[in-house]
């Protein structure tokens, strides 16, 4: 067996340090969202003595901010960083060899493709998923999470001027807002289960690093296997 | 020469003290300082009346009933002479061919110069049969009215969204208001509620009647005085709400206590209306103040949005009384058993071939 491939610095700095914790601010937002819809049980005696649903809201909002605001220094980064950067936000849907890629990937994953293909940065079915899914899900839930919270805020609020005023009518009601709202944050579940999963399958099974890169940046090959970078130019 | 509001409330035997203390509640209730009683009255001593035509399409005239409801006695006295109501087919003592050549006759004289209110919506399937009045179909008449109007007040759910009659299936195409096409370009207040509340409505028109401009509408179309907060932003039950206290069953110890009907299906987080501030009836209580979730009555197609009784809204694409809650839980629920099925049979696919190393398998 031949040397294997050098390995290759992919994810800077700032991507690995947005990762984390706009996964933690995911998995407390489903929680906390799913509380405020179907609320915990009532705690007993006068209402002056507790602030639970209060807390809970408090969590979801002060979370919600995280992931927008970590959502925007990413896209900032996909913008000052290295083409790696730029990956889930701009997938290349026109070039025929990227869907030969999703078509391979899926093979893989049906059992029935041997190998999977090989690449510095996402597989293109993960770059499919990840745009799709997790970045238009997310844009969709902090634009729908605003128009929400700019309604507590009342008319006067920022909140409201950006995102109420005009994603309330849209919906054409409050109501079908909190139910999209809903509905998307159990397809992000989805896709975090998704891609827990694949991640630590592909760890074990694709002959490339995915567990340590998430944490150092740097993609390790465990053969020579050529790389085929669909996105790369 | 035509009467001033002042002229007709005075020929209503209403005392000119009467009167004053009438421009400051109504001063008061739009929410106007002080200084703008004496300009109401001005207003009314010196405008020439605009006249009123209150038409009915389909509906159930709950708007009728809470507007002669209306809290104040004496703004309701002054109200009902000031608009006098030209026509009005539930309310006014002329009948049949009489009553319907009113409406010929506002238009004629008055072109351009009367407020159009409309109660219910029309139905537009077969040219508009399921309502007839005076032998022709509602739209007609609306849209004849509509012409020559100076604006349209849309009173209600069903002349502002739809209502009962549009819910899904919708067989008569009961359309609200602002959406009948050919309908002539004029501004539309609209004053959603099932019925709106009395003072609101009341409100509206003293509004109209003495600014002689529409009060400020959000993007809705609706009054922002009364429509820019929720019902949960003003609730006197939201306390238990922050404190996580809720309502489990109507006949709980929470129940008896008034804590927060949230998990009994309350819609006042997603309602804009002022049930919780101005109430009903004097002020007397709102739906929540009576052990009763807000059934979310002003909102747009508030009848589709399953049961008033549960937080979450159906979704019956998804089979009957889905909810988002079922259907997001399901998917995550075969999500999660097809990545625990997939890992195993990848397992058992490694498992099977012994000798075919998998790239990186064995260091």
């Amino acid at each position: 067996m031949s040397q294997p491939k050098p390995p290759i610095y992919v994810y800077e700095a700032p991507v690995r340090i947005w990762h984390a914790p706009n996964g933690l601010a995911i998995v407390a937002l489903a929680v906390t969202g799913y509380l405020i819809a179907a609320p915990l049980p009532s705690p007993g005696g006068e209402a002056s003595e507790h602030f639970l649903m209060g807390y809970i809201r408090f969590g979801h909002f002060a979370a919600g901010y995280l992931l927008a605001i970590g959502l925007l220094g990413r896209l900032y980064w996909a913008y000052a960083g290295n083409a790696h950067a730029r990956q889930i936000f701009l997938p290349p849907l026109l070039s025929a060899h990227f869907w030969d890629g999703v078509r391979q990937e899926v093979l893989w994953y049906a059992f029935i493709a041997k190998a999977p293909r090989h690449y510095i940065g996402h597989n293109p079915l993960a770059i499919l998923a990840m745009h799709f899914v997790l970045v238009w899900g997310s844009l969709f839930m902090i634009v729908t999470g605003f128009a929400l919270y700019g309604e507590g805020e009342g008319q006067g609020s920022w909140q409201w001027a950006l995102f109420s005023s005009w994603v309330l009518p849209l919906f054409g009601d409050s109501q079908s807002v909190h139910s999209w709202h809903h509905l998307v944050m159990w397809l992000i579940v989805c896709f975090v289960l998704i891609h827990v999963y694949v991640a630590i399958r592909e760890d074990k099974l694709s002959g490339q690093s995915m567990l340590a890169t998430i944490v150092n940046g740097w993609r390790t090959f465990k053969d020579d296997k050529p790389i085929d970078d669909a996105h790369r130019p | 020469m035509i009467e001033t509001f002042y002229d007709v409330m005075r020929r209503q035997g209403i005392t000119r003290r009467s009167f004053l203390k009438f421009c400051s509640l109504t001063a008061a209730s739009l929410g106007l300082s002080p200084a703008f009683a004496p300009k109401i009255a001005h207003a009314m001593e010196t405008k020439p009346r605009i006249p009123v035509l209150w038409l009915h399409g389909l509906e159930c005239t709950c708007c009728s009933e809470s507007f002669i409801r209306s809290g104040h006695p004496l703004a309701k006295d002054v109200i009902l002479s000031m608009l006098s109501l030209d026509y009005d087919d539930t309310i006014m003592a002329a009948a049949g061919h009489n009553a319907e050549a009113i409406v010929t006759e506002i238009v004629e004289k008055y072109k351009g110069n009367y407020i159009l209110a409309v109660e219910g919506n029309p139905p537009l399937a077969e040219d508009g049969m399921y309502c007839i009045i005076g032998g022709k179909p509602f739209v007609e008449q609306l849209k004849y009215a509509a012409e020559s109007c100076k604006a349209i007040i849309s009173w209600g759910s069903c002349a502002s969204w739809g209502c009962v009659q549009a819910a899904k299936p919708n067989p008569t195409r009961a359309t609200p208001v602002h959406k009948v096409p050919g309908l002539a370009d004029k501004p539309i207040i609209k004053v959603p509620g099932c019925p709106p509340i009395a003072e609101v409505m009341t409100a509206v028109v003293a509004y109209l009647l003495t600014f002689d401009k529409l009060p400020t509408l959000d993007k809705q179309g609706r009054p922002q005085m009364f429509y820019s907060q929720r019902i949960h932003d003003k609730c006197y039950r939201r306390p238990h709400f922050d404190a996580g206290q809720f309502v489990e069953h109507w006949d709980d110890e929470a129940a008896r206590q008034g804590q927060c009907l949230y998990k009994m299906g309350c819609k006042g987080p997603t309602t804009y209306n002022a049930c919780s501030t101005v109430k009903w009836n004097e002020g007397t209580s709102f739906p929540i103040q009576s052990g009763h979730g807000c059934i979310g009555c002003s909102e747009d197609g508030f009848w589709d949005k399953g049961s008033f009784y549960q937080r979450l809204t159906d979704i019956n694409q998804f089979g009957i009384e889905a909810n988002a809650d079922a259907v997001g839980g399901t998917a995550a629920a075969v999500v999660g058993a097809g990545v625990a099925v997939h890992a195993g049979l990848t397992a058992l696919h490694r498992a099977k071939q012994p000798g075919d190393k998998q790239p990186g398998a064995e260091q």
